[in-house]
């Protein structure tokens, strides 16, 4: 198993893998899955349901057993078998779920969800756990009356602000953000975007982000992990894996995220997959992509393909990676109007052309 | 009104492909709640047209009117707390003032509707099979080995395999995109004119959305249905509609040809959906917002109701509401800046 470059990281996952029994069968959601996050750095994680992301995620929050193990930091590496789970331990990990309602206790108010984490560590006083909650919540962009409301009193947004005010506050080296911005509208998707720069900035974070959605992933992302039924198959550099994908499913990926282009601006012949992912109960031989992949051989159905280095710094998992030529993401954005209040002048422009 | 803008208004009412008449044609469409004693309104004035196997996208975030509209034009919203104005001429005949009977008739029939959801909007207690010649049966006098054999049919041509196996499964054994396709199979099967789709991707894969809008371009282009599709995500609309509509607070802010209106959108609301868009392109910069949200009742103004967050607003833009000006070719939009935006494009040179 190649492992990703590790000699800086912070975060470092090492041959992960994830069972669950399903009916007297054994369902590998994760297969052998390493990588390292530098620090600081952003890793991004794609991949459709049911490519096992969130359960590697869920594994190194220590949610779920797995084998393998996870390193963060200056720490020993900690076996995934074992459940992390202390309530007393400081954690170095935290993370952001999806649906921003359901991960809130609804009798609970703002402020005291925020201050819930630091509770349960035990190590500060009352006064000190909510002046650090409320400045949380204002380093989010949250006004402070908001803080004794409860969740349903709030936007879908606020809610979520609302999670990473509490994945934060007790200053962990690593988020996670597991489809944290999937739930919400484009422009508010933006908002939450923006926010999660400012703060790894600011805090120095160093992020596991996943998500479905290749877009918000090539915007966040410095480095890229794809995964398809349980495995990586494509791991590198976001912006060559991206204009130069080397595994057909990367190329897939990209050619499906519609882009608000105006046709003479679109990409050629898109490629359409053809049917869904296999069960992972009961995977093909071989590379697991094959039954989807346009370039499948033979040799694909006889012997699984393991992540080697193909030049430029990517990983990929495809027998014929160097042989077939695929097509990546666009390099040009359509310019936009530049939106400014003064007529026909050229001042400070609020929608660049990007 | 000024005679100018109600001659612009009448064009835009026309704006569906010249010379063929629209099949679906919605006037002066207004809907409201009452709620604790108060109306809210939720779409106002809104007109559009539908051409023969036209495919249009309305874009706009939640709580825009969007789907209000849709369920609006399929007699889909409760009387005793909505009132609906307005008109929507399907083929002549005004769906808005039909009765229940008449309604039930033309839902399925001549109107097809597809949700976000399959799960909830397809029963699980029937299988796909029952459900799909159930629809049948409803429209048509046809015998129930006919109506097996459509039904197996209508699962083929939406791309089920083992379509004979798919008819006696429940919805819960179905995968979500499969289930997109089955709901899709019913509101087709007695071929409607127009198919309503309402976020019919949202909540699948992308690999099966990419699959789900080539399916809906190829029914569009195999039987001539004009669709409707609704969306949050103007990527979309860029890959399958014809024309597209940008919704605000229940108004339509910006319609015209997709190309038109990606190459030179011309009203703030669609230039902040498409600079909030993130890409590669994007890495490293901060993504352009709409910051703030939609107006409530009681802070709606005689001015233009986008006002509030628009970054390009003028004075003027606070007081008056602009309607929707004419751009050439059926682009329109209801912005006083208009012009100036357009301006910024060409002048920019940026491409």
């Amino acid at each position: 198993m190649i492992a990703d470059d590790t000699a800086r990281a912070l975060l470092e996952i090492t041959d992960a893998v994830v069972e669950f029994p399903v009916g007297g069968r054994r369902l590998r959601a994760v297969d052998t899955v390493s990588l390292a996050v530098d620090r600081g750095q952003t890793f991004g994680l794609i991949g459709e349901s049911g490519s096992g992301k969130s359960t590697l995620a869920r594994a190194v929050m220590g949610l779920v057993r797995g084998e393998g193990t996870v390193r963060i930091g200056d720490q020993a590496a900690e076996s995934l078998a074992r459940p992390r789970r202390g309530h007393k331990r400081a954690r170095p990990a935290q993370m952001v779920v999806q649906d921003p309602h359901s991960a809130l206790d609804p009798r609970l108010t703002v402020a005291a969800s925020v201050a819930e984490p630091l509770r349960a560590r035990g190590t500060m006083s009352r006064r000190e756990r909510s002046q650090r909650s409320l400045a949380m919540l204002e380093r989010v962009g949250l006004p402070a009356q908001l803080a004794r409301r409860y969740p349903h009193q709030l936007s879908g947004g606020q809610k979520q602000r609302v999670n990473i005010a509490r994945a934060l506050v007790s200053d962990p080296e690593v988020l996670i953000c597991d489809e944290s911005v999937s739930a919400l509208d484009v422009a508010l998707q933006a908002e939450i975007l923006n926010l999660l720069t400012d703060l790894q900035r600011d805090f120095g974070l160093t992020m596991l982000f996943i998500s479905h959605d290749l877009a918000v992933i090539a915007h966040l992302a410095d480095r890229i992990g794809v995964m398809y039924l349980g495995h990586l198959v494509e791991l590198g550099d976001a912006a060559d894996l991206l204009t130069a994908p080397s595994h057909p499913y990367t190329e897939a990926l990209i050619a499906a995220r519609p882009e608000p282009l105006p046709g003479k601006a679109r990409p050629g012949k898109r490629v359409i997959l053809e049917g869904e992912m296999p069960s992972p109960l009961t995977p093909p031989s071989g590379c697991p992509f094959r039954t989807r992949c346009r370039y499948s051989r033979e040799k694909c159905a006889q012997e699984r393909p393991t992540l080697r280095s193909v030049g430029h710094g990517s990983l990929v998992a495809c027998h014929f990676a160097e042989e077939i030529h695929l097509q990546g993401a666009l390099r040009e954005r359509h310019p936009l109007p530049a939106l400014t209040s003064a007529p026909r002048s050229p001042g400070t422009t609020i929608g660049g052309t990007a | 009104m000024s005679p100018a803008i109600d001659e612009t208004r009448r064009t835009i009412q026309a704006a569906a492909p010249a010379g063929t008449q629209p099949l679906l044609s919605v006037s002066g469409l207004t809907i409201s709640f009452r709620q604790r004693g108060q109306a809210l309104e939720a779409v106002r004035d809104v007109s559009f047209d539908i051409g023969p196997g036209e495919f249009v996208g309305v874009v706009g975030e939640s709580g825009s009117g969007k789907s209000v509209t849709a369920l609006a034009v399929m007699g889909l919203l409760d009387p005793r707390i909505t009132q609906v104005t307005g008109s929507a001429l399907l083929a002549g005949k005004d769906l808005l003032t039909l009765g229940a009977q008449e309604l039930r008739r033309t839902r399925g029939r001549d109107v097809g509707m597809v949700f976000q959801e399959p799960m909830t909007a397809l029963d699980p207690v029937f299988t796909v099979g029952h459900q799909l010649t159930e629809t049948l049966h409803a429209h048509e006098k046809i015998s129930r080995r006919a109506a097996r054999e459509r039904a197996v049919e209508m699962l083929a041509a939406v791309g089920i395999p083992d379509p004979k196996l798919r008819y006696s499964a429940y919805p819960h054994q179905l995968s979500g995109g499969l289930r997109q396709r089955a709901m899709i199979a019913i509101a087709l099967c007695c071929n409607p004119r127009l198919l309503i789709a309402d976020e019919p991707t949202t909540a699948v894969d992308v690999t099966i959305q990419a699959q789900l809008l080539e399916l809906l371009q190829t029914l569009r282009r195999e039987r001539g249905t004009s669709i409707l599709l609704i969306t949050h995500d103007i990527g979309v609309i860029a890959e399958s509609c014809d024309r597209m509509m940008t919704m605000y607070a229940g108004e339509i802010v910006e319609t015209g040809p997709v190309g038109d209106v990606l190459e030179n959108p011309a009203h703030p609301y669609t230039i902040g959906l498409l600079g909030a868009q993130p890409s590669l392109l994007t890495r490293g910069k901060p993504l352009t917002t709409v910051p703030g949200r939609l107006p409530r009742q009681e802070e709606r103004t005689s001015g233009c109701l986008f006002e509030p967050r628009c970054p390009a607003a003028l004075e003027r833009c606070a007081r008056d509401r602009q309607e929707l000006i004419e751009l050439g070719s059926a682009h329109t939009a209801r912005c006083w800046r208009t012009h100036d935006l357009i301006g910024h494009t060409t002048a920019g040179g940026a491409r």
